[in-house]
């Protein structure tokens, strides 16, 4: 028992970690909870070092089966973690900016980074819901954390409601599975299906497949379970929505992996068919309604779903070489939509929110250089070469293309053309309109070097895409 | 031992490019004098090692070099490469480009003095060097492609350097288009060549090409077109844009908007003469085709003669010289027509000295004149600038072929060949070229005389400021006066009829004209006491006594003339009406189908229902259908659940049916 122990050390140190700072918080009278702040930033890098330091490099098991340890858990707990440590930052400057900030925010991301580095390790249909739930409860709380304002209560309300809903129906699915199968454990349950069931116990098994299909659509926001996406990113304050945007996609991928790979993978005929549904209608949904929307928050919320549709081409081709193509899509992802917020945060001040698209309005006059960064951004979210969200959408495309779904392949390609529109529409905006006023911008220094060095990580990695493919590719071997 | 070389190649390439990126990016940063020092020494190491390695090839028995240096890319088989082939015919124009170039550079600081983009044009010509020499060194297509390609950009960018103006920008738009057609003809050579021989290499193509001598290739359905023949024309069209030859050649005149140091540096001695330097190059080719070698003879012996007639009528200084250009690089292109691919090079070689030689004093004059170049409001000059007077002499006296100056060698070389080829249209070529001779004579003076001597016609401010140029102008005009002197009775012997070009230069025996011209060749002074003995001597001293007739002794008949023959007068002046017939029909008609295309095709259909009519759709649609997210919690979850009993439906039903 005890060596399996190890496995676990970096949710281990994480758990007290952030036990430490709720109750160093309670105690804590510095100015704007710095202190909080850069305490979870530490707890944050300690357990980066950790996992670099006790992850094996094999695939190991630990708690009977529950846990796992293998490389793609090492690379995506890495990869959550370094984008929360970016994104704590940038909610910390904009709460800062208004004067509202609550050491809770920190407390309660740190829970959530554990909930979905327990999402990541998962060996089992029990492990997934426990740290689903941990991240999902992390994240109500979060958004209602400011009581006085109505639309994020109302926002909370919803995502706590349909979240519950969305719940239920997962864990509906969850126990369909344990009653066909009798085990909870991913493996055992790949073992049973592998092993070749019955008519009976195959419409059974496509049944709780279904419910948990359904659940991971609702952690995505593949349509038509996207309804709470747009409420809830315009609803929230810009610092949370930064975070729903970004780490948690990235352990819905792991959650995708682990069920319907690790434990599902002999129904992939099944739930193919399921993703293609849900892939098209999110790129079509997603990328249409996008145009018409006024609000850059809501817009990037249509935006989402838009990309997880074609995240999903990469997980329909079933191939491991196509659950990369989608890891690394979602990782890019997260890179660009944590640009992307961080401008909005960037260009607003104390009581005012710059989630108009009016408020880009020749924002190349006022700044040229961050101009340039949200110009990289939307470029690379419209997939234009050579920026990494161009081979994003390459490398999944490529899969789909390879598994002979060229019409789907076809479609994508005419989606991200309309798609093209309203992220080009922002650019017009900061270089053809003239500024409603020269407002300065107010951002701490900090800021602008995260902002810039954000950008510029889109930039760079877009002429060398092959070193993030490669460890993509090896986290999936 | 190749080693060394190859690093001194490198460097004679890398050189002025270093110069340029420093002078351009950094310009401000150097300033004036920073960019020029720069410059000038990229340049001059370049002319300095080049003529090293002249010295090497020549005299010191060094090997020719040929080797790839870097591959770009490796596609499909075939690899693009840079490297450099460097044998007797690239060392010569090496010397050439670069001593000129650095002479230019020079002159420059006097020229450009007072202007405002002086770091900008220092950048720019360095470029140039680097680019010409990326050219002339080249051992494959792809490269020269990429130097022809560079040069041309660069002269581009010193033909409308003055972008103020609006004539300047007319003309570098003109001379853009207009090689655009030579390009696209070269590119299609070009592709000929890869299609064919699957390789771009020269040694490789030139090793197979005889193979293919008798090959046809069926463009048109139906018939047979000799292979080599449709390479070689293509590839030719190339050479007539750069060397401005007939119908092409609409662009060299107007290059002269450019400054004056352009002229004479790209669009006299080197740049103009790179379809030479091509044609010379694939000799292999050319040899395997008549009928290319026919089509080049006329082309050159049409531009040779009709381009020197305009330069009759011209006032301005500049375009006098520029008409000459376009009549001696059509010299040049009779004698690849008819084989003397030496000859050709040799009066590329001489020319080049002379002709910048001509123009920079052109340009001494006009900064004298505080940039006039209208030539009937000049007069007597030589009193005030006896150094630009007595190199003016040695460069028109150089032009018309003199004997024992530098043009006279090459050109009584040409002539000669032209006699003996047995080509078709050859003798028709023999009569255009050696009429030409009296009409170079003849403009060259008509220059010669009303700029320097006769009446002084300036205005009185202009007359009071006359002085002679300074030193950075003159030192250059007198270093290139030696050359247009003395070039000719140093090179003929070696060049021409001794076996320089053995291995660069191929010529099939049948065509061997200068090797009939060799065996009368009884070194260089009898060549030059024979040249007594044949018409084109008294030609240009008719023409120049012509023509001190006209302007000196009797300045009122060309007025005369001129009224009596004035329909002729006037065919030239209006340069044969081509310009008109390009404005009107290719420039006009181009515009009327393009605005109709815009109006009809692009506006109504295009813009108004494809893409306005799919966007507009998609807007109302997304209007529409973004009315589901209402707002209401019980919505989102209905649409949950119609969800979940939409999959539940379509997979479950599907397992059971």
């Amino acid at each position: 028992m005890l060596p399996q122990i190890q496995l676990v050390i970096p949710e281990l140190v994480l758990l007290c970690l952030a036990s430490i700072a709720l109750v160093l918080d309670t105690y804590s009278t510095s100015k704007n909870k710095v202190l909080t702040f850069r305490f979870v930033q530490i707890s944050l890098l300690i357990v980066i070092a950790l996992i670099f330091v006790v992850s094996p490099d094999t695939q190991e098991y630990a708690f009977n089966n529950h846990f796992i340890s293998d490389p793609m858990s090492v690379v995506l707990k890495l990869v959550i973690c370094i984008i929360s440590l970016v994104v704590f930052f940038y909610s910390y400057e904009y709460l800062k900016e208004h004067e509202n900030v609550k050491g809770e925010y920190f407390v309660l991301g740190l829970f959530a980074v554990l909930g979905m580095m327990i999402m990541s390790s998962a060996a089992s249909l029990l492990t997934i819901y426990l740290g689903l739930e941990l991240l999902s409860l992390s994240l109500y709380s979060m958004i209602a954390m400011h009581k006085d304002s109505l639309t994020a209560s109302e926002a909370a309300m919803k995502y706590f409601v349909l979240g519950a809903l969305a719940s239920g129906m997962l864990l509906y699915g969850i126990s369909m599975l344990y009653g066909v199968t009798g085990v909870l454990d991913l493996q055992g349950i790949s073992s049973f299906a592998n092993a070749g069931v019955d008519a009976d116990m195959n419409i059974m098994l496509v049944f709780g497949l279904v419910f948990i299909v359904v659940g991971i659509a609702f952690k995505l926001g593949a349509v038509p379970f996207h309804m709470w996406v747009p409420d809830i990113y315009e609803g929230s304050p810009t610092a949370v929505t930064l975070f729903i945007s970004t780490a948690p996609k990235i352990a819905a991928f792991a959650m995708t992996i682990r069920l319907l790979s690790d434990g599902l993978q002999d129904l992939l005929s099944d739930w193919q068919g399921m993703l293609i549904i849900l892939s098209l209608l999110s790129m079509a949904v997603g990328n249409i309604i996008a145009i018409s929307q006024t609000n850059i928050k809501r817009m990037l919320a249509y935006s989402t779903i838009a990309h997880v549709g074609f995240f999903l081409l990469g997980i329909i081709s079933g191939t491991a070489s196509g659950y990369a193509g989608s890891m690394f899509y979602i990782i890019v992802y997260a890179i660009m939509s944590m640009g992307s917020f961080g401008m909005i945060i960037f260009l607003g001040k104390k009581g005012y929110e710059a989630d108009q698209l009016d408020d880009f309005k020749g924002l190349a006059k006022r700044s040229p250089w961050y101009a340039f960064i949200m110009l990289i951004l939307m470029f690379s979210m419209a997939g234009i070469p050579p920026l990494i969200g161009f081979w994003a959408k390459w490398f999944v495309i490529k899969e789909v293309v390879a598994m002979g779904y060229v019409w789907l392949a076809a479609v994508a390609v005419v989606f991200s053309v309309i798609g093209a529109f309203y992220y080009l529409r922002i650019i017009k905006l900061m270089y053809f309109d003239e500024p409603d006023e020269m407002l300065a911008i107010k951002a701490s220094r900090e800021l602008r070097l995260v902002l810039s060095v954000n950008g510029m990580v889109i930039l760079i990695l877009g002429f060398i895409p092959g070193a993030l493919m490669a460890l993509c590719l090896s986290a999936l071997s | 031992m190749s080693s060394d070389m190859e690093s001194i190649y490198l460097a004679i390439v890398l050189a002025p490019l270093a110069g340029s990126l420093i002078a351009g990016l950094f310009g401000k940063l150097i300033g004036r004098s920073g960019a020029h020092w720069v410059t000038i020494i990229g340049v001059g190491i370049s002319s300095v090692l080049s003529m090293y390695a002249f010295k090497d090839l020549m005299f010191d028995g060094g090997e020719i070099f040929n080797r790839s240096i870097y591959t770009w890319l490796t596609t499909g088989g075939i690899s693009f490469e840079i490297g450099f082939m460097v044998d007797q015919l690239t060392v010569t124009m090496m010397v050439v480009v670069s001593f000129v170039s650095w002479m230019i550079h020079i002159y420059t600081i006097g020229y450009m003095h007072d202007d405002p983009g002086y770091q900008r044009f220092f950048s720019y010509i360095s470029l140039f060097t680097f680019a010409m020499l990326m050219l002339v060194m080249s051992n494959n297509f792809l490269q020269l492609f990429f130097g022809w390609e560079a040069v041309g950009l660069v002269s581009y960018l010193l033909i409308g350097f003055w972008f103020k103006r609006e004539s300047a920008i007319f003309a570098n738009l003109k001379a853009f288009l207009v090689n655009r057609i030579g390009d696209f003809g070269f590119l299609l050579g070009i592709a000929a060549v890869l299609m064919t021989f699957n390789t771009l290499d020269y040694n490789q193509v030139f090793a197979m090409a005889p193979d293919y001598a008798n090959s046809t290739i069926s463009i048109i359905s139906g018939t047979d077109w000799s292979l080599m023949s449709v390479i070689c024309i293509c590839l030719f069209i190339g050479a007539m844009g750069k060397s401005a030859q007939v119908p092409l050649h609409v662009w060299l005149p107007d290059s002269m908007e450019g400054p004056t140091p352009i002229s004479a540096l790209i669009h006299a001695a080197t740049m103009v003469t790179a379809g030479i330097f091509m044609v010379a190059r694939m000799s292999p080719l050319f040899e395997l085709s008549e009928t290319a070698l026919t089509f080049v003879l006329v082309i050159g012996s049409i531009t040779a003669f009709f381009m020197g007639l305009l330069g009759l009528v011209q006032n301005d200084i500049k375009r006098v010289v520029a008409y000459s250009t376009l009549s001696q690089l059509g010299y040049m292109t009779v004698a690849l027509g008819v084989s003397a691919y030496s000859a050709a090079i040799f009066h590329l070689v001489t020319h080049a000295f002379f002709k910048a030689l001509l123009f920079l004093a052109a340009g001494s004059v006009i900064m004298a004149m505080h940039h006039e170049q209208d030539m009937r409001k000049m007069g007597g000059l030589y009193r005030y600038m006896p150094i630009t007077w007595v190199t003016s002499l040695i460069g028109s006296l150089a032009l018309i072929g003199f004997p024992g100056t530098a043009g006279f060698y090459s050109k009584d070389a040409i002539i000669e060949a032209v006699h003996h080829s047995s080509l078709p249209f050859a003798n028709w070529a023999y009569i255009a070229v050696l009429s030409g001779v009296f009409i170079t004579a003849l403009y060259s003076f008509r220059l010669f005389f009303l700029v320097f001597h006769g009446k002084e016609r300036m205005d009185r401010n202009t007359w009071e400021h006359l002085k002679e140029s300074p030193a950075v102008v003159t030192v250059p005009l007198s270093v290139l006066a030696i050359p247009s002197v003395i070039l000719g009775v140093f090179l003929i012997g070696p060049m021409l009829f001794g076996d320089y070009f053995t291995a660069a230069i191929h010529v099939q025996a049948n065509h061997d004209v200068l090797g009939v011209l060799g065996e009368d060749y009884h070194g260089v002074w009898s060549f030059t006491l024979h040249a007594f003995q044949a018409a084109p001597v008294y030609l240009a001293l008719t023409g120049v006594a012509v023509a001190w007739l006209l302007y000196i002794k009797f300045p009122e008949i060309p007025a005369k003339i001129a009224n009596r023959f004035k329909w002729i007068h006037q065919i030239l002046i209006n340069k044969y009406g081509l310009d008109d017939f390009n404005q009107l029909v290719f420039a006009g008609g181009a515009r009327k189908t393009g605005s109709l295309l815009w109006q009809i095709g692009d506006v109504k259909i295009i813009d108004g229902v494809i893409v306005d009519g799919t966007a507009s759709a998609i807007r109302w649609f997304s209007g529409k259908i973004r009315n589901i997210q209402t707002g209401h919690l019980y919505d989102y979850a209905f649409t949950m659940i119609i969800g979940l009993l939409l999959l539940l439906a379509v997979f479950v039903h599907h397992i059971l049916g």
